[in-house]
């Protein structure tokens, strides 16, 4: 496995793809930080991009690398290797090279502007963290949906509806069943339904981190006393660990499984 | 003869003075060592000298004229067992005296000075410590209060009391205090004609400044820090606030400045910055909001019903989580020539003035208005794509709420 991963891996350091994504990251941290100086001010609005736009990535990046490696996947199938570290290899491969252009193409110019000296280094740190998670997590699920579909089409619709449905239509959802309920007490509710969705789970730490729970009233007053403590951290990076070890697991059952 | 005569004149003023206005020194090992005693001793107009040293004293009661000046900071004890200083004088002055350990009382507002129904009283300088309430002025008027330090510990709101208090004052200054850890830095109720300038409130219970009942008042200059809420003025007419600056008034329930039943006042370049709400507008009428930088704020104005015709011009809105918040589809105010950090439109004759109107009311801010806990959609992408959608066509947000000619650049003179 570790010999596939280091194959893959590789192979994507060299690749035009992954030198695009460091390159884009880095030219945005440095316009961020040349535009408004401010490291906490570049920190609010790197999450934006950050929320967005690593899921996308990885869905497509993940379900593109698949697609495209197939024919050395079914060599190397034909090889005594065992299928789950053909599977896992390829995956931890693209899963982390994406993250290091991630964590490089941002850590640079942060670190160039002297993150070290300012206040911001958790809310940074915190913010790659999430950012790896959520490339590890959706690069999974991409896997996932490309070892499901033979057809490529299908594939890549599949997997920017999840990224859809997960970004944008599930807050939809979220925000139409608070209306609706509005008679009710849902800030456990709430809770719950942004612990369910990594991108919400992201998007809420990094803001209760910045310090803007105290804009959320009440709410966020449940929820600064549930994700402010340690045991609300450990919980949401639960979450999170969670949301990259199932598709990972189901990876693994299902490629032992799969007629190719 | 003419020298002589000259001579004699002098003596007699020197004599009639002697006479008239003799001071009198305090120490701890002097013949006069109470303070009590000396007050009793001395003739109207006359001045104690007060040196440095511990006094345990309180209930000092100044029923005459005096003049209290501390030399070297002298320090008045009143061990916890009651009111320290009470004035009961006109053209009473206190300076350069630190004042600590007033009694807590349930059932008396014990202060460390209290003027009481008094004229040209001057209290300045005065360092105050572990108090109850401050300096309380009670039906008193044309003194002035100034250049004070209050420092307080207050835990509670119901069992401590507040900095600077005037209850039935007319015509006082109040000026270069510095007030902490009270319950509210300064209150006014019931007081007229007061002027409030350059004083420091931080890091009080509850307000900074208070006004209940008052009119006719101006506050400039100030800087209220970090209270539990920056500035309630509530039913009050005329008031003044030029020049203050809000900052850091941070908590679920805070704001920097509350407006509740206010008519015809002047707001005028303000700092707001970093508050929960900037202003928070309820019930007020006729006020004019100029040139004032809304900074970092959660909401920058938060307007919750029954305002009219008030006008905001020239304000810079930077970088607000919200610009504004309202909670009726009616709108009877005005927005005109401000400039908003969130404005995305263009100015193609290169007049300074945006082409294309700004409306503030975003809809998200209109739903969190409606269900409070949707708070926790804030910055997904989901809200920016409705808040979009409905900037693009109005649905829900009054269409009239609009600035007309927001301004392409920062409004920088703010004089």
């Amino acid at each position: 496995m570790l010999k596939i991963l280091k194959y893959s891996f590789y192979d994507l350091m060299r690749s035009r793809w992954s030198y695009v994504y460091f390159l884009f990251y880095l030219a945005l941290g440095f316009v961020l930080l040349f535009l408004n100086n401010d490291l906490s001010k570049a920190v609010i609005t790197l999450m934006n991009i950050i929320v967005v736009l690593v899921p996308l990535i990885g869905t497509i990046f993940g379900i593109m690398y698949y697609y495209n490696s197939r024919e050395f996947t079914e060599l190397l199938l034909a090889l005594p290797v065992r299928r789950s570290s053909i599977f896992l290899g390829q995956y931890f491969g693209v899963a982390g090279s994406l993250s290091l252009s991630l964590l490089l193409g941002l850590g640079i110019p942060f670190a160039a502007y002297g993150l070290f000296r300012s206040g911001a280094v958790w809310d940074f740190g915190l913010l790659l963290v999430t950012g790896a998670f959520l490339t590890l997590i959706f690069t999974a699920l991409s896997f996932n949906i490309a070892l499901a579909n033979e057809n490529r089409i299908k594939g890549f619709g599949y997997a920017v509806l999840l990224w859809l449905l997960l970004a944008v239509i599930y807050d939809g959802l979220f925000l139409l069943s608070l209306i609706l309920l509005e008679e009710y007490p849902l800030d456990n509710f709430s809770l719950a339904a942004t612990l369910l969705n990594p991108v919400d789970l992201s998007r809420t730490l990094i803001l209760l981190k910045l310090d803007i729970s105290a804009l959320m009233g009440y709410t966020g007053a449940v929820f600064k006393e549930f994700f402010g403590t340690h045991m609300g951290l450990l919980v949401s990076l639960g979450a999170l660990v969670l949301w990259t070890c199932l598709p990972i697991w189901r990876l693994a059952v299902r490629c032992r499984k799969q007629d190719f | 003869m003419h020298a002589l005569r000259l001579t004699a004149c002098i003596f007699g003023m020197l004599f009639f003075w002697t006479s008239r206005a003799s001071t009198w020194v305090v120490c701890p090992d002097c013949e006069l060592s109470s303070i009590r005693e000396a007050i009793q001793r001395a003739a109207p107009h006359d001045t104690l000298l007060i040196k440095a040293g511990t006094y345990l004293e309180y209930d000092i009661r100044i029923d005459k004229p005096l003049t209290l000046l501390g030399q070297d900071r002298p320090v008045i004890d009143g061990q916890k067992k009651g009111e320290i200083v009470t004035i009961l004088a006109d053209s009473v002055t206190l300076e350069g005296l630190s004042i600590r350990h007033v009694g807590v009382s349930y059932t008396t507002d014990y202060a460390a000075i209290r003027v009481v129904k008094r004229k040209h009283f001057r209290i300045r300088d005065i360092d105050m410590e572990d108090l109850f309430f401050g300096i309380y002025l009670e039906k008193a008027q044309q003194g002035e209060v100034t250049g004070n330090r209050i420092r307080g510990q207050a835990r509670e709101e119901y069992n401590s009391g507040n900095g600077i208090q005037l209850w039935y004052c007319k015509d006082v200054q109040v000026g270069e205090n510095e007030v902490s850890g009270m319950r509210d830095g300064i209150y006014l109720e019931f007081s007229d004609r007061i002027r409030i300038q350059n004083n420091r409130s931080m890091n009080n219970l509850r307000y900074g400044l208070h006004f209940m009942f008052s009119n006719d008042d101006s506050y400039t200059g100030n800087r209220f820090e970090s209270n539990g809420a920056g500035v309630a003025v509530m039913f009050s007419k005329n008031i003044k606030m030029q020049g203050n600056t809000f900052r850091k008034n941070w908590g679920t329930a805070s704001f920097g400045l509350l407006l509740k039943e206010i008519n015809d006042a002047e707001i005028s370049g303000n700092t707001f910055e970093e508050n929960t709400v900037g202003i928070s507008i309820e019930g007020s009428n006729r006020i004019e909001y100029l040139r004032n930088d809304f900074a970092g704020n959660g909401w920058a104005i938060k307007v919750r019903g029954a305002c009219y015709a008030n006008t905001f011009r020239a304000n810079n809105f930077l970088n607000n989580s919200f610009d504004l918040a309202y909670n009726s589809k009616v709108n009877d105010n005005r927005f005109e020539q401000n400039y908003w950090s969130n404005y995305t439109g263009y100015d193609l004759d290169r007049d300074g003035v945006g082409d294309v109107p700004y409306r503030p009311v975003k809809l998200f801010s209109y739903i969190v208005n409606r269900t409070p806990e949707t708070i926790v959609l804030l910055r997904s992408l989901f809200m920016e794509l409705i808040d979009f959608s409905e900037k693009v066509s109005p649905v829900f947000t009054p269409d009239n709420l609009q600035d007309e000619r927001p301004l392409m650049k920062r409004v920088h003179d703010r004089g």
